[in-house]
């Protein structure tokens, strides 16, 4: 079991080196001169030349790359070519957010999505159709329009809720609970956009899961045994259905993170996603990495996550067997 | 396993829901000139801007869904957009199809070496933070459409090849590839012509879905600026435009982003359909 999850940890090491590895080169080739960004359309050669020496862009690619890469592996992220400031400090202060506005909603998506795939799985007839025509729309709803379309409601309609940042303007001179709620009202709409797509999905896969396993043998048994519908419904056919549904939440975080990238875009949201937006258009390109290993390593890490709750909820999986072929 | 048969299909009312609108969508988007006027063509900005849907103005023409800030007709702009939106979804899964069933293809009949790399390529690129990389990708170059469907088509094989290898690694000891490769008929010819066709039904309903898809991917990134470049109009870059406008005229973000969601809804619901006719074993 432990050799298992070392070893994931070693791939999922690799996977996040071998990221970077290719955003290196990436952003190498392509066109576009950070050096000349910085400079001005109106500097002179000379000029150029020593900001592109100055930033180590006139060194050959794989020196650049074995630099760069030692200097990272060390902590070193260098600071911003647009701001000057410490990646590092960028980063720290950005993730927090990020992981806790994608955090929350992967709770309440997952929870309300499980309860909502459950009901239409057992309860069948027109109300899992309704729901059923609820889900496929929240799964084919873009977040960034559908964020668009909460501010437009709740923000310029209604005018109930705020739709840009993290916090008021004003935040700093609230105290106690007001900074709290002021907090929760910012937090309202990405959070019900990021949360409300997420559900579609959810719903979907649990319901489909469950109808798998509502015929399966033991299910019979168990009503057979006269247990109460709702005991078999959340004890033996929930629990297995649950399954496939956690290895999905693993599979559903780059997804996630994604959607974040332009949930956070829209609602100014002082995350990872929105630093990389800005970065990329900017060719910043320390941060630009930096924010591009902070993505992929919390990906990797939330796929180790859950690939231990399937674990945990799956007795069969702890013996470490690897298994052949699945499709 | 049953082929769909399209009679029976049409007893589902998913599909019928699926077909009726992505039908519509590529009627309109093919005969666009015909339902709408070209909306390039700048007519009297003062007299017709922020016209809210079915309002005729001043010169009489009349706007279905209302107009844009300069004046431009909504419905025009989104049918032009199908075009593009449609058209970039639809080649960039093509593109994905293509790419994963050499991948999977190859990965799934040469087990060996060969297949050991390729599904590790897989399984690197599935940890991929797409998102991410699309915006890189789509901000280093000159953003395109063509760059948006080569982008997208990078991005999105490896589910296929997933599929794919896993098809084509339960046929390949099926009794009638047996029989073929005892028959003398070489490697390739025997993935080509006796593995392939028959591992095709589960990539296709895989693309329904990976059209709808993409046509979301397109749209997130020409929504950041990143994809199709106004003036051309695609439904992303449409409802970017209607952004700065929500508060004096929802209708021109609203539009688009409705059309989107219908399509993708439509592509979902079809590709649930045809899955649920392949694998009588499952759901319904």
């Amino acid at each position: 079991m432990l050799r298992t999850f070392v070893r994931r940890g070693i791939s999922g090491i690799a996977v996040v080196m071998g990221v970077v590895t290719l955003m290196f080169f990436l952003i190498r080739i392509a066109p576009g001169d950070p050096a000349l960004l910085l400079v001005g359309p109106t500097a002179t050669q000379e000029q150029l030349a020593a900001q592109r020496q100055a930033l180590g862009l006139d060194r050959p690619l794989p020196a650049q790359y074995a630099a760069w890469l030692g200097r990272f592996v060390r902590g070193d992220w260098g600071s911003s070519i647009a701001t000057g400031r410490p990646v590092r400090t960028m980063i720290s202060q950005a993730w927090p957010a990020t992981v806790s506005l994608v955090g929350i909603s992967l709770v309440l998506s997952y929870l309300i999505g499980i309860v909502v795939g459950a009901i239409q799985a057992t309860r069948g007839g027109r109300l899992d159709t309704t729901l059923s025509i609820v889900t496929v729309t929240l799964f084919a709803v873009p977040g960034y329009w559908l964020g668009l379309m909460l501010v437009m409601v709740f923000t310029y309609w209604a005018r109930a809720l705020p739709s840009f940042g993290s916090a008021g303007f004003d935040a700093d001179f609230l105290t106690g609970w007001d900074r709290v709620a002021d907090r929760l009202r910012h937090l309202a709409l990405p959070l019900a956009t990021l949360t409300l797509i997420g559900i579609g999905g959810t719903a979907r896969y649990v319901r489909g899961a469950m109808l798998d396993v509502r015929h399966a043998p033991h299910v019979s048994i168990a009503r057979a045994k006269g247990l109460s519908p709702l005991h078999v419904t959340v004890r033996h056919v929930l629990r297995n259905a649950l399954i496939p549904v956690l290895t999905l939440l693993g599979l559903s975080l780059p997804a996630l993170f994604s959607g974040a990238v332009f949930i956070e875009a829209i609602f100014a949201w002082p995350g990872v996603g929105r630093i990389m937006v800005e970065a990329v258009g900017a060719r910043d390109y320390p941060v630009i990495m930096a924010a591009t290993a902070v993505s992929a390593a919390l990906v990797v890490v939330g796929n180790l996550l859950a690939e231990a709750l399937t674990a945990w909820a799956d007795p069969r999986l702890r013996v470490a067997q690897p298994s052949a072929g699945t499709a | 396993m049953g082929k769909p048969s399209g009679r029976a299909l049409l007893h589902d009312s998913r599909a019928r829901f699926g077909i009726t609108v992505l039908t519509l969508a590529v009627l309109f988007a093919l005969l666009a000139p015909l339902v709408a006027a070209d909306p390039s063509v700048q007519r009297d900005i003062v007299a017709t801007r922020f016209l809210p849907p079915l309002s005729t103005d001043l010169h009489g023409a009349f706007h279905l869904l209302g107009t844009d800030r300069f004046g431009r007709d909504v419905w025009a702009r989104l049918v032009f957009g199908a075009r593009v939106s449609l058209g970039v979804g639809f080649l960039a899964v093509l593109l994905s199809v293509a790419i994963g069933l050499v991948v999977g293809a190859a990965a799934g009949f040469w087990q060996g070496r060969i297949g050991v790399m390729l599904l590790g390529l897989t399984d690197f690129a599935l940890a991929l933070p797409r998102v991410v990389l699309l915006l890189l990708l789509a901000s280093l170059w000159q953003p395109s459409a063509a760059l948006v469907i080569v982008v997208l088509g990078l991005t999105g094989w490896m589910t296929i090849a997933r599929l794919v290898h896993g098809e084509v690694r339960s046929l390949a000891v099926r009794p009638f590839v047996e029989s073929a490769v005892a028959l003398g008929v070489n490697g390739p010819r025997v993935l080509v012509r006796h593995i392939l066709p028959n591992a095709l039904t589960p990539v296709i309903v895989a693309s329904a879905l990976g059209v709808g898809n993409a046509i979301m991917l397109e749209a997130g990134l020409s929504f950041l600026g990143l994809g199709v470049q106004p003036p051309t109009p695609s439904w992303g870059n449409l409802i970017a435009s209607g952004r700065d406008t929500l508060v004096n005229a929802p209708w021109v973000a609203t539009a688009p982003g409705v059309a989107l969601v219908l399509v993708v809804m439509a592509a979902t619901l079809l590709g649930d359909a045809v899955r649920d006719r392949l694998d009588p074993a499952g759901r319904r």
